[in-house]
């Protein structure tokens, strides 16, 4: 099984060949690989994603909930209300709350606290469907794109998040599952691919900043926009995990470890990709 | 390329699409949305080639090398969305059509051109395979044709 | 209740580039839901635009355009701080109308 996987994921070249439509035409991957990025530069002009940033900003200011307040007064770490380069600082330690947040949880915290409403309901549809768009998942695409261009910034300086990075580095390195898989076996070498997919090296710099500052993204694939969260919780189902919970500690330590690899990259996002 | 490719792009340049759009009254400047209502089923329930040359009507699309495609990738990464852009350097340019050869229903989309409007339009649309993509120009009543082949890669793997 | 669009009208030179981002779903009518039915077909069938209430683009679409889809275009004879209005319906009769000033 390992060797299979091993072998699946070295060879650029032989999943290249399974992907083209006719392999024979593009005797360089070199040539199909410029291509593809021809194909993604084409689509960053007009990105779907700002159809959930305007529908996030509006449920931002919009008074709801059941003491019908808005999230305006929402401190997202950087004082009540302020959204600009917030979420280049989370993960962080919030000393109303007693713990370290993600931006997903704090606005669970926000919808709870301020607008009033449950728990159950502030987390209920992280991630939308066609049929159930996600207050979560427009919240989320406002709010990062409020930081475009904002270099990462994620302080360690507080105990609590230097222990929940220790735990995401954990996490990040533990074997286990029906595969024997951790997030390393994909994630710690540089120049991997699955079939098109580079496969991020999220243990170096370079790829830890490309891999976190370009998500939340519209998956061209779905037609939807997805989270930081969302990759996650996909990853986990790549690895033969079970799902990881929304807004739990492990899922926030993950973040934590992840988004400080990735400081003083320019944030990015929301992106578009596959 | 090879022999294949250019028997598509002869059919494509050809009398059978202008009899396609002929036969959709596309042809005519504004027709297509003088219905009322403005949308033309027959236009886009046309399958194939084919079935438009029975219908036929029309002359034929002369290729023209004044259009051309503009932000539009070879390959397509994912062909749920494909970005095709068609730029007409043909003075008089009325109205534009994007048509998908492999597509389930050749026409994806068509663009009046009012004076005053540059006859340049960007869209994306979905193509279920790699296919010919056709860029037709009504200029003066006539139709020209352009072409240009997007390959399409299904990213299979990882949600 | 389709959301509203994302309509950006900028002055370049003499020309006013207008980019429209929508949001719909464009069903194409061939897809099958996890139950096995046919999802029935669910698309803008026409767009047009406006300035200064005189038509600058009119489109029909089938269901290939892409879901939430993008459209680009420019005209001549736009000022900055003038309206530009986008309204699509779709094969539902369902309308929008959106509307954004030139920048
Ligand atoms: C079996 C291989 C595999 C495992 C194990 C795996 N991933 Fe992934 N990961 C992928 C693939 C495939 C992609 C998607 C690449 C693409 O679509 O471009 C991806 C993408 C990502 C991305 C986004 C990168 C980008 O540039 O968009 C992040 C972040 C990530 N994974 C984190 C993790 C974490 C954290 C774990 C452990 C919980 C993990 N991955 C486990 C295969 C894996």
């Amino acid at each position: 099984m390992i060797t299979m996987l091993r072998a699946a994921l070295a060879a650029t070249a032989v999943a290249l060949g399974g992907m083209l439509a006719s392999p024979a035409t593009y005797a360089q991957a070199g040539s199909a690989a410029d291509e593809i990025e021809k194909y993604r530069q084409a689509l960053q002009d007009g990105n779907p994603a700002e159809l959930w940033e305007a529908r996030g900003e509006d449920l931002w200011k919009k008074p709801g909930g059941p003491k019908n307040a808005s999230l305006e007064r929402c401190d997202l770490g950087r004082g009540p209300g302020v959204v600009k380069g917030a979420y280049a600082e989370l993960p962080k330690f919030f000393a109303d709350a007693g713990r370290v947040m993600d931006l997903e949880t704090r606005l669970v915290w926000c919808r709870v606290n301020l607008q009033g409403m449950t728990e159950a309901d502030a987390r209920r549809s992280p991630f939308g469907s066609p049929e159930r768009k996600s207050d979560n998942e427009a919240l989320t695409a406002w709010i990062t794109s409020e930081s475009k261009g904002v270099a990462m910034a994620v302080s360690l300086d507080h105990p609590k998040m230097r222990e929940a990075y220790d735990v995401g580095r954990a996490i990040f390195f533990f074997r286990g599952g029906p595969h024997d898989f951790a997030c390393s076996t994909c994630h710690s070498e540089d120049g991997k691919r699955i079939r098109l997919q580079d496969l991020p090296n999220l243990t170096v710099k370079s790829g830890a900043q490309r891999g976190y500052t370009t998500w939340p993204a519209y998956r061209v694939s779905q037609g939807e926009l997805r989270t930081f969260q969302w990759r996650l919780n996909d990853c986990f189902r790549q690895q033969r995990f079970p799902e990881i919970e929304f807004g739990s500690p492990a899922s926030i330590a993950l973040t934590t470890f992840l988004a400080y690899n990735a400081n003083g990259a320019p944030f990015a996002a929301p992106a578009i990709k596959r | 390329m090879d022999a294949g490719r250019r028997k598509a792009l002869k059919t494509g340049g050809g009398v059978t699409l202008a009899t396609l759009l002929a036969a959709a009254g596309w042809l005519e400047p504004g027709s297509a949305h003088a219905q009322a209502g403005g949308w033309n089923k027959a236009a886009f329930d046309a399958k194939t080639l084919d079935e438009a040359v029975k219908a036929m009507g029309g002359g034929a699309a002369t290729p023209s090398n004044a259009i051309t495609f503009v932000s539009t990738p070879d390959i397509a990464e994912n062909g749920a969305v494909v970005p095709i852009g068609v730029l007409s350097s043909i003075p008089n340019t009325r109205s534009i059509a994007i048509l998908i050869e492999k597509n389930p229903s050749l026409l994806a989309a068509s663009f009046d051109i009012p004076p005053g409007t540059e006859a340049v339009v960007s869209t994306r649309v979905k193509m279920g395979q790699s296919s010919m993509v056709y860029a037709l120009v009504n200029a003066d009543g006539k139709v020209h044709v352009a072409s240009k082949e997007v390959k399409v890669t299904l990213g299979g793997c990882g949600g | 209740m389709a959301d509203p669009m994302k309509i950006r009208a900028t002055l370049v030179g003499d020309s006013t580039e207008v980019r429209v981002l929508m949001s719909h779903e464009m069903e194409t009518g061939q897809r099958k839901d996890a139950a096995g039915k046919t999802v029935p077909a669910w698309f803008i069938q026409s767009v047009t635009a406006t300035h200064n209430g005189k038509t600058v683009l009119s489109a029909q679409w089938g269901p290939a355009v892409a879901k939430n889809p993008f459209l680009s275009f420019k005209f001549k004879g736009g000022a900055k701080g003038d309206k530009v209005q986008i309204t699509w319906t779709d094969n539902r009769g369902e309308k929008r109308t959106d509307e954004a000033t030139i920048g």
